[in-house]
């Protein structure tokens, strides 16, 4: 039963990832249409990243992980490279908590 | 001579960046495994989900809820959590390249990281350098995070006092600001965001950040001003 779920889960979702993919091959897209595509994806990682960082569950997620972010992203802004962004964000909020922080 | 070196250390930097991430993966990948044997599931689980399903977030989600007793409920959940994929799948197109045996495995190595670093990407040669280089350096972290994880057990800690939880979304914002440049695209995003945001206490894990395309509305609005 439980590699049943699994490989179903996993059937599943590879389906998905090919399904994009082999349809963008199969359509005719008009070039507003294909504009449109990135400006999706670009929408749902956006969506992703601050889901990610505002909510744990369906709580806030308090204060040390968007305040982390907060600082990768300023720093992202300034155009630090990709390293220091990740790597202050996650020490940002680890020394946050570190101090009592949560 | 110095389109070369240009290349060269815009590669080395792509590198640089894939190391980076990787050692997140193989963190979080740890933290997966623990926690699926912490749970009391088979130490083959995790492994065959980590290459079977190979997206993290709906491992998390499916061994919480296969523990619980509840199978069907986190091939749902997984699902829906994934179902994001098919519009990463119609932006990123033959990125991976043409050849059947490149859309067969390359669409496999698709997640979220392959995708905004591939999208950050303009030069098609390089966009295509890119996904395979992430698609294969994610894979690989994740799974031998995954293996650690079972062998370690509750030894490899927490991530979120490391700060992991922070450097992922922090990760995904770097890649995505130079084309949060376009207005059009900031207006798409930050509405999306907005609205994933008011929907997750309220809808299951995986639909809020789907809801995000309903940015994508604004645009009908931009449209007729510019008509």
């Amino acid at each position: 039963m439980l590699v049943v779920a699994i490989v179903v889960l996993g059937i599943g979702t590879y389906t998905m990832r090919l399904g994009g993919v082999l349809l963008r091959e199969r359509l005719e897209l008009s070039a507003a249409l294909q504009r449109l595509l990135p400006m999706a994806a670009t929408a749902l990682l956006a969506a992703l990243a601050v889901t990610a960082t505002v909510m744990a569950g369906s709580d806030f997620a308090g204060i040390a992980r968007p305040a982390g972010v907060a600082v990768g992203a300023l720093l992202a802004w300034r155009r630090a490279p990709f390293v220091v962004v990740v790597v202050a964000a996650a020490a940002t909020a680890a020394l946050l908590r570190l101090a009592g922080v949560h | 001579m110095r389109t070369i070196q240009r290349t060269h250390s815009a590669d080395r930097a792509l590198l640089r960046d894939a190391a980076a991430i990787a050692a997140a993966m193989v963190a979080i990948g740890a933290s997966f495994g623990a926690i699926a044997i912490a749970y009391g599931l088979p130490t083959w689980v995790p492994f065959l989900m980590s290459t079977v399903v190979f997206a993290g977030g709906a491992q998390f989600l499916a061994v919480g809820l296969i523990a619980a007793g509840n199978p069907i409920a986190a091939v749902f959940a997984g699902l829906l959590l994934n179902a994001r994929h098919i519009p990463f799948g119609l932006a990123v197109g033959t990125t991976m390249g043409t050849r059947w045996r490149d859309r067969i495995v390359g669409s496999h190595l698709m997640t979220d990281e392959v995708v905004a670093f591939t999208l950050a990407e303009k030069d098609p040669a390089r966009r295509r350098r890119t996904y395979w280089l992430m698609g294969v350096t994610l894979f690989t972290s994740w799974n031998l995070g995954t293996a650690l994880g079972v062998l370690l057990g509750g030894a490899t800690g927490d991530p979120e006092t490391l700060g992991l939880d922070a450097a992922f979304p922090a990760g995904l914002i770097a890649l995505i600001l130079p084309s949060l440049r376009d207005r059009a695209t900031r207006v798409v995003a930050l509405l999306g965001s907005a609205i994933a945001v008011a929907a997750t206490p309220v809808l299951p894990a995986g639909l809020p950040v789907l809801c995000a395309l309903v940015g994508l509305l604004t645009l009908v609005r931009f449209k007729r001003r510019e008509a």
